[in-house]
């Protein structure tokens, strides 16, 4: 992209004419990315819930399960901030301990998405001909079955636990990056630098990952954003089914746990339900910044 | 005549998909832990162990592997889907008897979702920068943001618990009589919360999506001959550009009908919708295999051959298509 073009001038030697007029990409990116505010609060509540989730357990040191108080009190009611839900636990802790899962099994189905997303994508992009051809069958074949549906199957199938939970989230929503990948390495295949890099004997695994790669990765890092986004709304569907790990706290088992009481306490449905929407808010704020930083000149639409 | 040839082509690699989704299903729930023998004697309350032999045997269950495969194969190409483990009615005959309200429910918010998204797209176009742009840009995030089913709770809280207009859920009120034009309007009432919720997620994608490809289009060629021939306002847009706008968005949405489906399993387990969704649910919460391979199957089938239409259709309406051979 642009970026690359950019680097070249600045390598130039010190006092060079260029250097005054070519910000050095990375503080180009910082400056774009922080114009764009919406993006920068993305970043902020991120920041603060990945922060909660990290440290607030050590702080805090409570069972998220277990039984401080009367069910169904109101926020505030009994000095619990967030009230509690129908079995007694303080909804404010569990909203905390929620976070810890919410995140690493998002984290963990976005990386194992975007892993064989990549990979096919790549593999497909570079080879071409009967690679191409079979690897886009495969994706074809997991476009036509029914993500959600299929992730329940999985994980009802093999036992409920967070790691069948994150691969099968991996699983069910790789498509889509792989046939990112595969458009940006077919079309940066034919460009010059690639044919250089193959013209000094480069061999094909090295300007896969390390020619291709890195000019193919800013599409591909924004779509990162958005996959981590989509992740945690998998995640959340599947605990608030009741179909994930019954023994960690999570904000979707929260809901599901509380859907009952919906009606007399809508508090308990209402707050777990904020956390998700606004964590899968943020990264898709900082997915928009990102853009912005990258393709500076697409900001006018 | 090469016409011909690519339908035939493509017909013959949709079924080449069906076929693999077949043997996918039978070969990934057949790995499932335990004895299934014992999940069909657990529901009819335990058996003796030549009960076990029998139920084996006429199940097919005590054969090698690849036969029931292709034993499975067979019958579903036949159109036999097998028979539930808990319902013990042909999981076909349970299929087409949930089929009515999802396809209800969904077509109805695909529908709902596509003609106020587009409509949405093509008022914030004529103001690339007004409020009603960001108002679109903002609701196409929260859009995305926001989890189904909570969508769904906070409506239920809104007009269900708050302003009580909407009834909590189920298809229609168990006291009407069914086929009467009181049960049509009632399951129009019961329908409107679902179908709000469900077409949430892509009225704002659509919306979006109508916006940038109206926003292409007004500053097209034909748009400005449109305009320099002195027709007005309403004409080019609603006439001239607004046919073509609608183009991406009908694509996206044909596209994402598996995703639709997926999305109403999470709205029709909220609502107690008696579609598919909630048939898929609690099949997979029974262990009742039959009937999930059969409804993996059934959307797979309705995904193909909904897609093989769709590219049939756009060959025979856009020439270039057409005449670019395979691809």
């Amino acid at each position: 992209m642009s970026d690359a073009k950019n680097t070249t001038p600045s390598n130039g030697s010190p006092g060079d004419v260029d250097e005054i007029f070519v910000e050095h990409p990375f503080r180009q990116f910082v400056v774009m990315y922080m114009r764009n505010y919406a993006a920068v609060a993305g970043l902020f509540v991120f920041v603060l819930i990945v922060g909660a989730a990290l440290f607030a357990p050590l702080i805090l040191d409570l069972d998220p399960f277990e039984m401080v108080d009367a069910p169904l009190l109101r926020p505030g009611e009994g000095g619990h901030l967030l009230g509690t839900d129908n079995l007694g636990r303080d909804l404010f802790v569990a909203i905390i301990y929620g976070a810890r899962v919410t995140m690493a099994v998002g984290g963990a189905a976005a990386g194992i998405t975007l892993v064989i997303g990549l990979t096919i994508g790549a593999m497909a992009g570079y080879y071409r001909g009967w690679v191409d051809e079979v690897l886009m069958r495969i994706t074809e074949f997991f476009q036509v079955l029914p993500p959600l549906l299929l992730a329940m199957v999985l994980v009802a199938l093999f036992s409920p636990t967070l790691e069948t939970v994150a691969i099968a989230i991996g699983v069910v929503s790789w498509t889509g990056v792989a046939r990112l990948a595969r458009a940006e390495f077919l079309r940066l295949r034919e460009q010059e630098f690639v044919k250089a890099a193959r013209s000094i004997g480069a061999r094909d695994r090295r300007i896969i990952w390390l020619v291709i790669m890195p000019n193919a990765l800013p599409p591909l890092i924004v779509n990162a954003a958005l996959t981590v986004g989509i992740a945690i709304l998998f995640e959340a569907a599947l605990s608030f089914l009741g179909l994930s790990d019954p023994n960690v706290m999570s904000w979707g088992k929260l809901i599901g746990d509380n859907r009952d009481y919906l009606l007399d306490a809508p508090w308990t449905i209402t707050f777990p339900g904020v956390a998700i929407f606004l964590t899968v808010l943020s990264m898709s704020l900082i997915g928009d910044g990102l853009t912005d930083a990258f393709n500076p000149k697409l900001r006018e639409r | 005549m090469q016409f011909l040839t690519v339908v035939i082509r493509r017909s013959l690699y949709a079924f080449l998909l069906l076929l693999a989704v077949i043997v996918f299903n039978y070969t990934l729930l057949s790995m499932v832990p335990g004895d299934i023998a014992e999940t069909i004697a657990g529901e009819s309350g335990g058996a003796s162990a030549e009960l076990m032999a029998e139920i084996r045997r006429s199940y097919g269950l005590d054969q090698p592997f690849y036969v029931q495969l292709f034993g499975y194969v067979g019958r579903v190409l036949q159109g036999d889907l097998g028979s539930s483990y808990y319902f013990n009615v042909p999981v076909l005959d349970l299929i087409l008897g949930r089929l009515g309200p999802t396809l209800l429910l969904v077509i109805t918010a695909l529908l709902l979702a596509i003609f106020t998204g587009t409509l949405f797209g093509v008022i914030a176009a004529q103001r690339p920068n007004g409020i009603f742009s960001h108002f679109i840009t903002i609701l196409a995030l929260i859009g995305f943001s926001a989890p189904v089913f909570w969508t769904a709770f906070l409506l239920i809280i809104l007009f269900v618990s708050m302003v009580q207009i909407m009834p909590l859920s189920g298809l229609a009120d168990p006291l009407t009589e069914s086929g009467t034009w009181q049960w049509y309007l009632d399951v129009a009432h019961h329908l409107i919360l679902p179908v709000v919720s469900l077409s949430s997620i892509y009225l704002a994608q659509y919306s979006r999506l109508a916006r940038a490809s109206m926003m292409d289009i007004l500053g097209s060629d034909y748009i400005r001959t449109a305009r320099a021939k002195g027709l007005g306002q309403r004409v080019i847009i609603y006439k001239h550009a607004l046919r073509n706008a609608v183009i991406p968005v009908i694509t996206i949405a044909g596209l994402q009908f598996s995703h639709i489906f997926s999305g109403a399993v999470v709205i029709e387990t909220v609502f107690s919708w008696p579609g598919l969704g909630t048939l898929a649910f609690e099949s997979i919460l029974r262990g009742d295999t039959p009937t999930i391979m059969g409804i993996l199957f059934f959307s797979a089938f309705v995904v193909i051959v909904f897609n093989l239409l769709t590219d049939l259709a756009y060959r025979i309406v856009d020439p270039r298509i057409r005449h670019s051979g395979t691809a």
